[in-house]
């Protein structure tokens, strides 16, 4: 066997790629990744990649924002130190609504990105796994891993009828920035 | 969205012959991949120049205080509130662009929606040194946040509308970066892995380790449209509140209802000019005209003149509640900034607002670069003097006679002003050196389904209705970027 690690195959089009997705899988042969210069609807499905939950992580990080906006505020103008302004009511909850507004936006908004940025392994510095420069570009591209799918004539056959430009047999998984 | 089928009626959004994934890239990297052209130079020498006339002149004012403004003791608030609020309103068209248009799934956002999101940053950023520098002592800036006053036990009052623009106008700045750094990650990736050396290790840095995976692009899409959910209603509560610290006050001319949604709809007016005066001379010098089209460039007058209207709408109905209130204070308030010692800026407002943008109206002049980019700076100039108006003419003639002044800018106030016009462009062309100027991935979108040449290549093969190809290839005419004549000699 050789020491081929990874087989990219580069499309120069989404819809040959779906196309190859769709070949692979009729040859059943396992799809470990792919990487696109843009995103491509519909094909998460193909792949059967879940739904994202970070939606519901957003609404429970938003929610979170609102709770402690108005608790700080009940605390503050309420139970810490109650100011008479014109002998009008400490609890002035129309008041409170712009700032617990503001802050449910800020906490969603950071919250939901942090988890994104942390469940996506992205941070400053960190060494970019990339398979192949030109997926960032004008490639879409085809990961197969090549020890689970020991066959790389046949991956060869039905990725060059799908239509892929260019075919390359890594022995390394990714590209290295150094 | 590759496969995604659109009406041949509709107008392209992206123009050209033979564009494809990498030439996108190609064409949008140009300026970041090479050295910069004369043209930049010269531009970022005026606006370094103005940036340090800023530094100058903030530091007087910090130096010796607020008294080198032109401000007295009737009119406390004049130039510096002025422009906070022409920036910040400015500021609102990037928000609008990312975020409520795509809520509503207007592709066309997707070639401006990078640099407006850009120049709202920026201009926020020149907004909030009007407040740092409007306070006098800008080192107890800090007590605007929710501490004990003084660290006692008295607590800032959160009823009060200034305390809530500290929250709005912190969240709007951040969420607004947060939204624009996420979307530049893609696009930071694609000039890392074309990049060498250096700068290839910052732009991985600033990648944050970008692959596009499809995990990653999912989870990116969702984040995306949650945060335009998010900031669509955060950029309407901002200048809504920007309003209030004018409108909960007892001040004639200023204590009115209408002022939220008539500032949100004038930010919006001042921010898509601001866009506008920014994106025609860059599509022109970065030589983006395929990418920003004069579909685009048409869309946003519209907007101008919707906007604008409505502006002009709440003018008007401004003064008739003024008349209809009864009340002497608020129909002395709006009787003098018509016809008072103001009455320059007044009309000058009018004029440039309401007036003038009309001329949109006029196919010829909406689609001509020259007069969009005349009427983006007079719209500038009239959402300058409307907040000029409100502030000024509503504080100098007060409730007591006395009192009455008129309020002049120091040279002090002068200089701030055009500094921070020079910090805004020194930032913004350092953006365009440094970013890609254009959301490449989102363009890239575009390709398949509405760039020119995909439904050019529905035509020839004659996949269209014959009457709507017509009418497609007529569209075109307006566009500078298309040569009408070899388009039509093909089919």
């Amino acid at each position: 066997m050789s020491n081929t690690k990874y087989i990219l195959g580069h499309f120069e089009d989404p819809d040959d790629l779906m196309h190859g997705i769709d070949k692979l899988h009729e040859s059943n042969v396992s799809i470990y990744d792919v990487y696109t210069p843009m995103p491509i609807h519909g094909i998460e499905d193909k792949l059967g990649i879940k739904r994202s939950r970070l939606p519901k992580a957003a609404f429970l990080f938003g929610i979170t924002g609102t709770v402690t906006a108005f608790s700080m505020l009940y605390f503050m103008l309420v139970l810490d130190w109650p100011m008479n302004i014109g002998g009008k009511p400490a609890f002035a909850f129309p008041d409170f609504i712009p700032v617990m507004f503001e802050l449910t936006v800020l906490f969603c908004a950071f919250g939901m990105v942090g988890t994104f940025f942390f469940s996506s392994h992205l941070f400053p510095g960190r060494a970019p796994r990339v398979m192949d420069l030109r997926a960032t570009n004008d490639r879409f591209v085809i990961a197969i891993d090549a020890k689970d799918n020991p066959y790389p004539d046949k991956i060869n056959d039905i990725l060059k009828d799908a239509g892929a430009v260019e075919i390359l047999h890594n022995e390394r998984k990714y590209v290295s920035y150094e | 969205m590759s496969s995604h089928h659109e009406s041949i009626l509709r107008e392209p959004l992206v123009t050209g012959r033979n564009i494809t994934y990498a030439k996108v890239t190609n064409d949008i990297l140009v300026p970041v991949e090479n050295k910069p052209n004369k043209a930049w130079w010269i531009g970022f020498t005026v606006a370094a120049l103005g940036a340090l006339l800023w530094v100058v002149a903030v530091s007087y004012t910090f130096w010796f205080g607020i008294g080198t403004w032109g401000l007295n003791k009737t009119v406390g608030w004049a130039w510096d509130i002025t422009g906070f609020v022409w920036w910040v309103g400015i500021g609102h068209a990037g928000t609008l662009i990312s975020a409520v248009l795509l809520l509503f799934r207007q592709n066309w956002r997707n070639s401006i929606n990078r640099s407006a999101e850009a120049m709202t940053i920026f201009a926020v950023i020149c907004a909030a040194t009007y407040i740092v520098s409007h306070m006098g002592r800008p080192w107890l800036a800090y007590w605007a946040l929710p501490l004990p006053n003084q660290f006692g036990s008295l607590w800032v009052n959160f009823n009060s509308p200034l305390v809530w623009d500290v929250f709005a106008i912190s969240t709007y700045f951040s969420v607004s970066l947060v939204f624009w750094y996420t979307g530049l990650l893609p696009d930071i990736a694609t000039i890392r892995d074309r990049a060498t050396g250096l700068r290839r290790r910052i732009y991985s840095v600033l990648s944050f380790g970008w692959t596009g995976s499809v995990k990653t692009w999912q989870r990116f899409e969702i984040v995306s449209l949650i945060l335009a959910g998010i900031s669509t209603p955060l950029v309407l509560s901002v200048h809504t509140i920007v309003s209030m610290d004018f409108a909960t006050s007892v001040i004639p001319g200023w204590h009115t209802t209408i002022f939220p949604p008539y500032f949100v709809a004038g930010a919006i007016f001042s921010g898509f000019a601001m866009v506008q005066t920014l994106l025609l001379i860059a599509r022109k010098v970065l030589g983006f005209e395929n990418y920003i089209t004069m579909f685009h460039i048409e869309s946003m007058n519209k907007v101008i003149i919707l906007t604008g209207s409505i502006v002009g709408v709440a003018y008007l109905t401004e003064l008739f509640i003024a008349w209809y209130s009864g009340a002497e204070y608020e129909q002395y308030a709006f009787l003098n900034r018509v016809s008072g010692p103001y009455w320059w800026a007044y009309w000058s407002m009018m004029t440039c607002n309401v007036i003038t943008p009309q001329l949109f109206w006029f196919k010829k002049l909406r689609t001509s670069i020259a007069a969009s980019w005349i009427l983006s700076i007079i719209v500038n100039i009239g959402m300058w003097f409307e907040r000029f108006v409100i502030i000024v003419t509503s504080l100098h003639r007060d409730y007591l006679p006395s009192s009455w002044v008129m309020f002049y800018p120091s040279v002090i106030d002068v200089c701030i002003f055009i500094g921070s016009i020079g910090v805004f462009f020194t930032l913004f062309l350092l953006f365009l050196r440094v970013l890609p100027a254009i959301a490449i991935a989102e363009v890239k979108l575009l390709l398949k389904s509405s760039s020119d040449q995909a439904k050019q290549k529905l035509i020839r093969e004659d996949s269209v209705p014959k009457v709507e190809a017509e009418y497609y290839q007529e569209s075109l005419q307006k566009f500078d970027s298309v040569s009408t004549e070899t388009e039509y000699a093909k089919i």
